[in-house]
C-alpha cells in the first residue's frame, strides 16, 4: 500500500512519517513534492508536521495554496483517506478541509512532552484498529495547537462524533492539567463530515517503538491499511 | 555603513592598493591607518606585521579583513599556543580540529560529526537572536561536513534568577534556541544550565550539534582546482552582524547594547532549505568544497577554504547578492548575515548545482573562482580592492603567551578553613538543606526549559533531557550515540587545572552512566580578558587540566571554540570550560536509565567519599559561600570508573546509574527517585543508610568525584560488587528502592533525612516555574 507524504518547504516530520510507514508497518512511503500536482498513485495521503513555508503569516496559511494541495483536495473529495499531523492539521484547517483553527497555545510557549489522548471514535480510516475509549501516549511538539471553533461548530462535531482524539490524564479523564494547550473541549483531533479527512496535533509517527517511548501511534497507520484493505475487498 | 567604517570614511578614504588604478585621492598616512586598526581591535605590533605581509599600507577593506581574521574568535591569538597542547588524535578520529566540525568513526561506515560553539556576546545584547543564530551557526558547521544534524545540546550560564535581567535573558535564550531548532526540525536533547551571580551581565550560550554522515561522503571546506567557480548561496548579504567576530573578541560595557546591529538575525526556514539543499548537493557529489559563511562571513569562509587547499581565491563583491543597495566591499566582506554558504564546484556542474538550489527556492550567484597564486583577491566590479596572501592571513596571526599569575584573593578563598560551615547535626537541618538544594535553580528540574524544545523530532531520541546523558540511535545499526555537556565554573575559578579536569571526567562519567563508552570531546573555552594575568593563568591552567583529563580518559579533542573577553565592568565571569562528550553504545538494548526502576532493587554507591565541601553547591546555597578547594580528582580512577560502568552495562547488571556530582549523594539519590515518576506508577521512595566515615554534611552533600549511584536487582548485587573490585573501585550497598509515593529515607550515620517523596519532587519541580512564571518580571 502506498502512503504519499507531502513535502512542503519547511516540513520536518516527513522523514518520521516515512520511517513509520516503512519500518513501523512495512508499507511503501512515497514523497510528494509540493510543487507537483500528482499524488503518484498514493492510496493514503499524509500531511506531516513541521513549519511549512516557515509558518510565515500563520501556520499552514501558505501551504494551502501550493500546487500539491489541488491534488490533495481532489483526492479528499473522492473519499481518499487524508491525515494531517501537527502542521499538517493546521494546513487542513487553513484549507477548510477540516473545521476550526489552531491558535497559539495557552501560555504562549512551545510545548513538547508526552500526552495522553483518548480515542473518541473508531469510525475513521485512521482509528479503526483502536478500541473506542482507548488511551494512547503520544508526544506533542507545537506552539500553535490550541484548537478553537465557534460553539455551533463544536456542538456539531460532538453531535456527529467527529471529535476523534481528546487530551486526557492517564486515567482517561479530561482535566485542565491534561489539556496541554487550552484546546476547546480538550480536542486533540477531528475529522470532516465525510470522515475520510482527519487531523490531530499529537505525533503518532513519533510513537512507533517502545525504544523511543511509545508504540501507541502505530495503530493510526495500521488502521489506514485495514480500512483500505476492507474497501478493496468490498469492491473486488 | 558601520561605526568603524564611518570612522574610516572621515579620514582619507578609498585606500587603494597599488594596482587599483585610480590614485587621484590623497594617500592615507600610516598613523591614520594605525589608529583605525587599533579601533578594529588590532595592536600596533599586529599592524606592523600586516605592513610586512603586504609590503605596503593596507586598504580599508584590508584593515577590516585582517582585524576579523586576526580577532581572537577567528585567529585564536591568545589561545593557540595553549590549544596545541591538547591531545587531538586517536583511533576513531577522522577529522580533528581545523575542519568545520570534528568527525569520529562510529563503525559500519558511519561517522559522527560534532562541535560546540559559543554565542555569548550576541546573547548578552539580544538574547533571542543571539541564541537562535548560535544554534543556526553550529548546525551549519555540522551539515557542511555532509552530516545530517540529528541533535542539539546546549550549555547555558545566567546570573541569579532573582534579577529581572537574568529572567529576561533566560526567557529570550530559551525561546531563541527553541524557535530555531524546532523550526529546522533538529531535536534539542540535553544540556546544562547554571545560575550564578558571576554571569549576571555576561551570560554564556554554548550550543553543540551532533550529525551523522557516511564516511565515504564526507564533505570538506576546500577550494581546490584552478578555475573552479565559487558560489554564494542562501540568504542575501545585508548589513547585519558586520564585525561580529571582532565584537565577540572585546569586553562588554555599558555601550554594548549599541552593538545590537552587530547581532545577526536568524531565519530558521532558510536554514532548513539550505540544510536540505546542501546535503543533496553533497550526496550527488556536485561540490568540491563547502563552508558556512559564519564568523567574519565571506572573508573567513573564502580565505579558510583557500588555505586548506593551498590555493588562492578571486572574488568580486559586485556579484554577491545583497539586501540593500550601495553596500561597500568592506560591508560585504565582513557581514555576518546568517544562512549563507560558500560553495566551490566545477564548471560543468554549475547547472546541476543551480537546479538543486532552485528547487529549494534558494538563490545562488557565481562570485569568483579558485586560483593557484595563494592570494585572497577581492574585486568590486572588476577593480581590485583587497589582495592578501592567504597563508599569513589565515595562519599568520601573531600568537601570544601572556603573563600568568594566580589571583591572591582566590588563593585565600581556596585555603579558607571550612570547619565552621561543615557541621550538620539536626535531622531537620539536613532535610531543609536537601529541599533548598532541590529548589535551587542550578539543581532543580530543567523541565521548564526543555519542554519548550522539540526533543523527539526525527525519532532518534532514546533518552532525552533530564538524564545524565542523551542517547540517540545511530540510524538503523541498533547502536547508539550518547552525549553530555558539562562544566563547573565555580570549581575552575577556585582551582582551574583541577576544575577543568573534573569537567572532562564528569562528562565521561555521564556518558558512561548511560552505558556508552566516551570516545571524543569538543570544548568551548569561556573566559575573561586574557590580557589580565589572573585570567590568563586560569586559561592556561584550565587547558592543561583539560589535556591531562582527555589524555587519561582516552578522549581526544576534535575541535571547539574559544570565547574570551567575557567580562564586564563588574569583572570577568567564572572561567568556564565546557566539555561536550560523545560516547558510543554497542547496543541500544543496553541503555541504562538514570532513575530508579523497581521497588526492592538494591541501591549502591560506587566510589570514595572524602571530607570535601569546597566549591560545593551546598556551601553556595546554604552558606552563601564560594570557597575551599574543589574535590580531588584521580584521573586513573576516573578511567577505571568509566570502564566499570560500561562493562556493567554490557553485562546487563544495572537497573539504573546516575552520576553523583552537584549537590552530592543526597541530591543524586533524590534525582533517582524523582526521575522514576514518568515511567512507573509514581516516584519511587528510598530506604538507605550511608556509613561514610566523614561528617554528615560531606556525606550527604559533599561532591567527591568519581562516584555514581547505581541500582540493580538483588540477584545481580554480588556480581556488581565483584566487578567493582575487579576495577579496584570501592562500592557500598546503601539500601533499597522503596514503594511508589513512599518515603525518601537516607541516613548518614546519626543524621537522617526522612521526607515524603512527593515533597522532594515538588521542591525539585518548582525550582524554575516558581521563578519564571511571574512573567511581568521579564524586562530588559
Amino acid at each position: 500500500m502506498r502512503f504519499g507524504i507531502v513535502r512542503f518547504p519547511g516540513s520536518n516530520c516527513d522523514f518520521d512519517c516515512e520511517r513509520a510507514v516503512r519500518d513501523g508497518i512495512g508499507q511503501e512511503p512515497v514523497v510528494l513534492w509540493h510543487k507537483e500536482e500528482s499524488l503518484l498513485g498514493a492510496d493514503v495521503v499524509l500531511l506531516p508536521g513541521g513549519f511549512s513555508y516557515g509558518d510565515h503569516l500563520r501556520a499552514g496559511a501558505i501551504a494551502r495554496f501550493s500546487p500539491i494541495m489541488k491534488a490533495v483536495r481532489a483526492f479528499a473529495a473522492e473519499g481518499g483517506p487524508v491525515l494531517g499531523i501537527c502542521n499538517g492539521f493546521q494546513i487542513l484547517c487553513e484549507a477548510h478541509l477540516l473545521p476550526g483553527a489552531l491558535i497559539r497555545n495557552r501560555g504562549l510557549r512551545f510545548r513538547c512532552h508526552p500526552v495522553h489522548v483518548r480515542v473518541e471514535s473508531t469510525a475513521t480510516p485512521f482509528t479503526g484498529e483502536y478500541d473506542a475509549g482507548q488511551i494512547l501516549r503520544l508526544p506533542i511538539a507545537h506552539g500553535e495547537g490550541q484548537y478553537v471553533a465557534d460553539e455551533n461548530t463544536l456542538d456539531e462535531l460532538e453531535r456527529d462524533g467527529r471529535v476523534i482524539f481528546r487530551y486526557v490524564n492517564p486515567a482517561g479523564e479530561t482535566t485542565e492539567e491534561a489539556n496541554p494547550n487550552g484546546s476547546a473541549r480538550s480536542i486533540a483531533g477531528v475529522c470532516n463530515a465525510e470522515r475520510n479527512v482527519v487531523g490531530l496535533m499529537p505525533h503518532p509517527e513519533r510513537a512507533i517503538s517502545a525504544m523511543i517511548g511509545s508504540e501507541d501511534g502505530l495503530g493510526v497507520f495500521r488502521s489506514a491499511v485495514a480500512a483500505l484493505t476492507s474497501l478493496q475487498g468490498a469492491t473486488a | 555603513m558601520t561605526p568603524l567604517e564611518s570612522d574610516l570614511m572621515t579620514s582619507p578614504e578609498a585606500i587603494s592598493p597599488p594596482d587599483a588604478g585610480e590614485s587621484s585621492r590623497p594617500a592615507p598616512e600610516r598613523d591614520d591607518l594605525l589608529s583605525l586598526a587599533i579601533r578594529h581591535g588590532l595592536s600596533e605590533q599586529e599592524f606592523d606585521a600586516i605592513l610586512e605581509i603586504l609590503g605596503r599600507l593596507p586598504s580599508l577593506p584590508e584593515v577590516g579583513v585582517f582585524s576579523a581574521m586576526w580577532s581572537e574568535h577567528c585567529g585564536y591569538k591568545n589561545s593557540r599556543p595553549l590549544l596545541r597542547t591538547l591531545p587531538t588524535t586517536g583511533d576513531l578520529v577522522v577529522e580533528g580540529p581545523g575542519e568545520n566540525a570534528g568527525v569520529i568513526d562510529a563503525g559500519d561506515g558511519w561517522g559522527v560529526a560534532f562541535k560546540i560553539e559559543s554565542h555569548n556576546h550576541p546573547s548578552a545584547v539580544e538574547p533571542y537572536q543571539g541564541a537562535a543564530t548560535g544554534v543556526g551557526g553550529i548546525l551549519r558547521d555540522v551539515f557542511t561536513m555532509g552530516a545530517r544534524p540529528i541533535a542539539v545540546l546546549n550549555s547555558l550560564r545566567f546570573g541569579s534568577l532573582d534579577s529581572a535581567r537574568s529572567r529576561f535573558l533566560l526567557d529570550g535564550v530559551v525561546r531563541g534556541i527553541g524557535d530555531y531548532g524546532n523550526c529546522v526540525g533538529i531535536p534539542t536533547v540535553g544540556g546544562e544550565t547554571v545560575f550564578d551571580p558571576a554571569y549576571e551581565q555576561n551570560p554564556l550560550v554554548n550550543a553543540m550539534c551532533i550529525g551523522v554522515v557516511r564516511l565515504d561522503s564526507l564533505a570538506r571546506g576546500r577550494a581546490d582546482g584552478v578555475g573552479n567557480p565559487v558560489m554564494a548561496v542562501g540568504a542575501r548579504t545585508g548589513r547585519d552582524g558586520i564585525h561580529g567576530a571582532t565584537f565577540a573578541s572585546a569586553e562588554l560595557d555599558e555601550s554594548s547594547h549599541e552593538s545590537r546591529p552587530q547581532v545577526q538575525v536568524g531565519d530558521p526556514f532558510t536554514e532548513k532549505l539550505l540544510l536540505e539543499a546542501s546535503l543533496e548537493l553533497i550526496e550527488r557529489d556536485l561540490l568540491v568544497g563547502i563552508q558556512d559563511m559564519g564568523a567574519a562571513g565571506l572573508t573567513s569562509s573564502a580565505a579558510e577554504m583557500a588555505s586548506r587547499s593551498g590555493s588562492g581565491i578571486d572574488i568580486d563583491v559586485g556579484l554577491v547578492p545583497v539586501r540593500e543597495p550601495d553596500m561597500t566591499p568592506y560591508e560585504i566582506l565582513l557581514s555576518e548575515s546568517q544562512e549563507r554558504m560558500l560553495l566551490v564546484t566545477r564548471p560543468e556542474r554549475v547547472a546541476d548545482v543551480r537546479e538543486v538550489l532552485e528547487r529549494w527556492d534558494l538563490q545562488a550567484a557565481t562570485i569568483g573562482s579558485v586560483t593557484d597564486d595563494g592570494i585572497f583577491r577581492v574585486r568590486e566590479n572588476g577593480q581590485v580592492v583587497a589582495e592578501i596572501p592567504v597563508a599569513p592571513l589565515v595562519d599568520g596571526c601573531p600568537t601570544y603567551t601572556r603573563e600568568a599569575v594566580e589571583s591572591p584573593e582566590i588563593i585565600r578563598l581556596r585555603e579558607l578553613d571550612l570547619t565552621e560551615v561543615s557541621g550538620l547535626n539536626a535531622d531537620s537541618e539536613a532535610e531543609e538543606s536537601l529541599l533548598s538544594l532541590l529548589r535551587s535553580p542550578t539543581i532543580g528540574s530543567r523541565r521548564w526549559i526543555y519542554e519548550q524544545y522539540d526533543t523527539s523530532v526525527r525519532t532518534n531520541t532514546v533518552v532525552g533531557p533530564g538524564s545524565d546523558a542523551a542517547v540517540l540511535r545511530l540510524e538503523d545499526t541498533g547502536r547508539g550515540i550518547a552525549a553530555s555537556v558539562d562544566g563547573n565554573g565555580r570549581y575552575v575559578w577556585l582551582e582551574p587545572r583541577r576544575g577543568a579536569a573534573i569537567a572532562v571526567a564528569e562528562a565521561a562519567r555521564n556518558v558512561a552512566c548511560a552505558g556508552a563508552r566516551p570516545v571524543a570531546v569538543t570544548n568551548c573555552l569561556n573566559f575573561g580578558n586574557p590580557l589580565g594575568a589572573a585570567v590568563y593563568y586560569q586559561l592556561s591552567e584550565a587547558v592543561a587540566g583539560l589535556g591531562e583529563a582527555c589524555e587519561a580518559l582516552g578522549t581526544p579533542v576534535t575541535g571547539g571554540n574559544v570565547s574570551l573577553y567575557n567580562e564586564t565592568p563588574s569583572g570577568p565571569i567564572y572561567p568556564t570550560p565546557v566539555v561536550g562528550m560523545i560516547g558510543l553504545l554497542s547496543s541500544l538494548d543496553r541503555v541504562v536509565p538514570s532513575a530508579f526502576r523497581e521497588t526492592g532493587d538494591v541501591v549502591l554507591l560506587v566510589g570514595d567519599t572524602a571530607e570535601e565541601l569546597g566549591g560545593s553547591e551546598y556551601l553556595a546555597v546554604r552558606h552563601g559561600l564560594v570557597a575551599g578547594a574543589p574535590p580531588e580528582i584521580d584521573l586513573a580512577q576516573a578511567r577505571r570508573l568509566v570502564d566499570f560502568l560500561v562493562r556493567a552495562a554490557e553485562e546487563g547488571l544495572l537497573r539504573s546509574a546516575h552520576d553523583c556530582s552537584d549537590g552530592g549523594l543526597a541530591v543524586a539519590l533524590a534525582e533517582c527517585s524523582i526521575g522514576s515518576a514518568g515511567s512507573t506508577s509514581g516516584p519511587l521512595g528510598l530506604d538507605a543508610q550511608f556509613h561514610s566515615g566523614v561528617g554528615a554534611a560531606a556525606a550527604l552533600f559533599g561532591e567527591s568525584q568519581n562516584r555514581a549511584v547505581l541500582s540493580c536487582t538483588a540477584a545481580e548485587e554480588a556480581r556488581l560488587c565483584e566487578l567493582a573490585s575487579e576495577f579496584d573501585l570501592p562500592i557500598h550497598t546503601l539500601g533499597a528502592v522503596a514503594a511508589p509515593h513512599g518515603r525518601f529515607r537516607l541516613a548518614a550515620d546519626s543524621v537522617k533525612i526522612d521526607l515524603e517523596v512527593g515533597v522532594i519532587q515538588e521542591a525539585f519541580e518548582s525550582a524554575l516555574p516558581a521563578r519564571m512564571e511571574k512573567e511581568a518580571g521579564l524586562t530588559a
